[in-house]
């Protein structure tokens, strides 16, 4: 027998029911895949351990922390952590962008479902996908002697605010996969991406950087991040740079976040609505 | 407007930019019927599917599906629609099950229902062995009739499918027919693009010629082949010289003006009754000893259709 549909919601209860239902359906899509290719599981494990090991011991034997106090490995740790975070773009580019170009975003628009739980749905498995990450690395961190000091009510928040900037970053990830038209032309996209999400702080203190290099580095907004939980941690380089910017990282550790939403969530919101003009 | 239409568009427009896709496209399916929407690429079939099925809004003109104002209340169209494009739009990672079920939860079928359902379309579409396989691992046929069972979760009341058999070997063609026939008997109405005449010649009840965004010509496919004279015979000769002598006797033969193209040294005519003719020609050419290269009695193509009915070839519009 063929079954019946269910009747649409009337009431925005019913209706934010629906969003919810159907964009957890969406993300167990993505959590389903992650049975289907322990390849990429073990890959996203591998990802972190090689990049302490790479920055935290080839580049990291010729490093000296600013202020001098603490290992190179306390100093990195934090910029580390922002970099995956800021990182997660390419995943959501990717996934976005296959989906348009597979046609799968379009099944989904001619079916009954609440329209929203595609995007609603992509939100949840991305930020579930990056806290595994998240626990996976600060797990290696505490393996290779990282600590945070500030207590763990202070270490949480840190973690809160890297997930932040993974939202944020998230909805420019949305963005652009909608935005490029095809797989090849996100890879020239990516090929740009990168070296704005190495132009921070993580690595070196700005302070040695050539001048205009050294404040795009200040500015950018995954630097604020990595100053504030560097200070949440209880990490050294947190004070580092006397600048406004530096001094004021925890409030611009919200701020830049909240505002690349604020930009970019509409423009998404705007270019999905416009698949239909 | 009658009930007995699950389809109708009346006078749609759609532009994008500059480019008209659709310019007053009109079209009446009747319910539990086969239309066939049949045109050159870039004609605008995609458009009007796309339109029809709630992807994409339109310009001018009215459309309803299932009796529902497609512009008004599109979620209720979602709701009576099946939908597969060119592609196979599956989660290639997922098992074929798992793609059924995660699309029958979208329909809002309980968890148990999605999957009772997801089983009962493996064993109807013949995937039941291959269930538990990721899509990737599927033939190109497989997928289609994956994409096929996905659009069909709720047995829509119309189903759209654009180029279900484009890029397909004719083994998968011939499955993507069975299947849209077994539609059919379960009552759904099925508007469906090609652009093979053959595809639309086997499956159609009706069949809607498209150009430049709209309906130039429609009937069913023995009008509409009747109208552009049904078979033709194809002679090919050893010698240009001898072109006008076999003209004349074809034309004696057939009762119709043939065609000459010295290129191919090729004479060419419409046929009515295509075995008689082919004996009488081959008679003809005997009695006056003529040896040909090559005799042959063929269905009119598409670029026929078109040059009939437009005056130029379905190829000239591949550019759009």
């Amino acid at each position: 027998m063929t079954p019946e549909g269910a009747l649409h919601p009337q009431t925005p209860a019913a209706r934010l029911k629906w969003t919810l239902k159907d964009g957890w359906t969406v993300a167990h899509r993505d959590l389903s895949h992650w049975v289907h290719q322990p390849g990429q599981i073990v890959a996203g494990l591998i990802f972190p351990i090689v990049f302490i090991l790479l920055f935290g011991y080839v580049f990291g034997s010729g490093m000296i922390p600013p202020e001098g106090g603490g290992d190179y490995i306390d100093f990195l740790m934090a910029g580390l952590f922002a970099q995956t975070m800021a990182f997660g773009i390419g995943e959501t580019m990717v996934a976005v962008n296959t989906d348009a170009e597979k046609g799968i975003t379009d099944r989904f628009r001619s079916l009954p479902m609440a329209q929203s739980a595609v995007v609603v749905g992509r939100n949840t498995a991305d930020m579930l996908n990056s806290m595994a990450g998240l626990i996976v690395m600060i797990a290696c961190a505490l393996v290779v002697g990282w600590r945070w000091n500030e207590g763990i009510g202070n270490a949480l928040l840190a973690v809160g605010l890297l997930l932040l900037l993974r939202f944020a970053f998230l909805w420019i990830g949305i963005y652009i996969g909608l935005v490029v038209k095809s797989p090849e032309a996100l890879g020239a996209v990516w090929g740009l991406l990168f070296p704005v999400t190495m132009l921070t702080n993580a690595f070196v203190d700005p302070r040695f950087m050539p001048d205009w290099l050294g404040a795009i580095a200040q500015w950018n907004p995954i630097s604020s991040t990595v100053t504030a939980t560097r200070d949440l941690f209880g990490n050294p380089g947190a004070a580092a740079g006397q600048t406004w910017i530096a001094e004021n990282a925890m409030m611009m550790a919200i701020v830049w976040p909240l505002l690349i939403v604020v930009v970019t969530l509409p423009l998404a919101v705007r270019r999905y609505q416009s698949l239909s003009r | 407007m009658g009930g007995d239409f699950a389809v109708v568009a009346e006078g749609l427009r759609k532009s994008f930019g500059t480019t008209l896709a659709l310019d007053g496209f009109d079209l009446a399916v009747p319910s539990g019927s086969v239309c066939g929407l049949l045109g050159p690429n870039g004609a605008g079939k995609t458009t009007a599917v796309r339109i029809l099925s709630t992807l994409l809004r339109f310009d001018g003109g009215r459309a309803e599906v299932g009796g529902i104002d497609v512009q008004r209340d599109p979620a209720q169209v979602r709701s009576r629609i099946g939908l597969t494009g060119q592609n196979p739009a599956v989660d290639e990672i997922l098992t074929g099950r798992q793609n059924l079920v995660m699309f029958g939860k979208l329909n809002h079928l309980d968890a148990k229902s999605a999957r009772r359902r997801a089983d009962e379309l493996l064993e109807q579409f013949g995937l039941t062995d291959a269930a538990n396989k990721q899509a990737k691992s599927y033939s190109g046929g497989m997928k289609r009739r994956l994409d096929l069972a996905a659009s069909f979760i709720l047995a829509p009341q119309v189903m759209f499918l654009d180029e279900p058999t484009t890029g397909q070997d004719p083994r998968n063609r011939n499955e993507v027919w069975n299947v849209v026939r077994e539609l059919v008997a379960e009552g759904t109405t099925v508007l469906l693009t090609t652009h093979y005449l053959e595809e639309a010649d086997q499956l159609a009840d009706q069949i809607s010629v498209i150009d430049h965004g709209r309906v130039i010509a429609d009937g069913t496919p023995e009008q509409l082949k009747s109208k552009i004279g049904g078979s033709r015979v194809d002679i090919v000769l050893n010698s240009v010289d001898e072109l006008p002598i076999v003209a004349g006797l074809v034309e004696r033969v057939c009762g119709n003006e043939a065609e000459v193209d010295p290129d191919r040294r090729r004479v060419s005519a419409p046929v009515k009754d295509r075995v008689a003719t082919l004996t009488e020609v081959l008679r003809a050419l005997e009695d006056a000893g003529i040896l040909a290269e090559d005799v042959a009695v063929r269905k009119p193509t598409l670029d026929e259709v078109f040059l009939e009915l437009t005056g130029h070839r379905a190829e000239e519009e591949v550019a759009a």
